[in-house]
């Protein structure tokens, strides 16, 4: 099956970014397609690659890259909601007049409409929030 | 939009549905800026107001005290945008003292059960 998965929640306060990690891989275990993951509100912290957590502990953005890095998995970030919190590639970095970028591997910056394609284009979209 | 997207002519139906009050936090603003993105696709859209989201559409919202914008209006203006399905809980509305006169849009009122199967009849559900 193709799913998507849409990730509304901040890393670490909200276990919503732990359980959609888990599931895409849980799902790319049996087999299936993972088509996009989407970071929206809060979400869109799990793709600043400045994250640094206790060496104990697990790197949630790390997490997203090597999944990324794996299985050539799409992982999207919206636009207007990442640039309110501070997400930057270097493209909108320097739009924006931004002194540096944060953006961490295997993500890429978007906009809503990539949200809508996945529920589209996949077989079931998981909404992963509070 | 993508080449991608153009090619298929696939029509879901998608549900929002809006569970959370108008400020405090950022769900119902996100939200419907993914309403007002999801009309450009020509995709059968519905919206769901159920708990605290009732209070999205209460008319007379003043947000002069917190310093943030009222965007109520423009659940008024997606009638232009083609987006005519909105459903509120009758419980929800209730439990909060409201009535389809309070609100700044007309809707149609469904019990929990009645939402249940709304749900069910839906391709793709994003809840906010």
């Amino acid at each position: 099956m193709k799913f998507s998965i849409l990730v509304n929640e901040g890393p670490y306060t909200h276990q919503a970014s732990d359980s959609a990690y888990l599931f895409a891989k849980a799902a790319l275990e049996k087999g299936h397609e993972i088509f996009r993951v989407f970071f929206y509100h809060d979400g869109v912290n799990n793709a600043t690659r400045f994250t640094a957590p206790p060496q104990d502990d697990r790197n949630v953005t790390a997490r997203w890259s090597q999944l990324a890095a794996d299985h050539n998995i799409d992982l999207v970030v919206c636009v207007a909601a990442a640039l309110r919190r501070g997400i930057l590639d270097e493209s909108e970095a320097k739009r924006q007049g931004k002194d540096g970028n944060n953006l961490a591997p295997g993500f890429r910056i978007s906009g809503l409409g990539q949200l809508i394609e996945a529920g589209i284009q996949s077989d079931r979209l998981v909404v992963f929030g509070d | 939009m993508t080449d991608e997207m153009m090619e298929e002519g696939t029509v879901k139906k998608f549900l929002y549905v809006n569970r959370k009050a108008p400020y405090g936090t950022i769900y119902a603003l996100e939200s419907l800026e993914v309403v007002l993105i999801a009309a450009a696709f020509e995709q059968d859209v519905s919206l769901l107001f159920v708990d605290d989201g009732v209070f999205q559409l209460k008319k007379g919202q003043d947000t002069k005290g917190i310093e943030q914008k009222n965007f109520s209006p423009t659940y008024r203006a997606l009638e232009g945008y083609d987006i005519e399905k909105l459903y509120v809980e009758k419980e929800s509305m209730e439990a909060r003292g409201l009535t389809e006169d309070d609100l700044v849009v007309p809707v149609e009122v469904l019990t929990r059960e009645q939402i249940g199967e709304l749900m069910d009849g839906m391709d793709v559900v994003l809840s906010f």
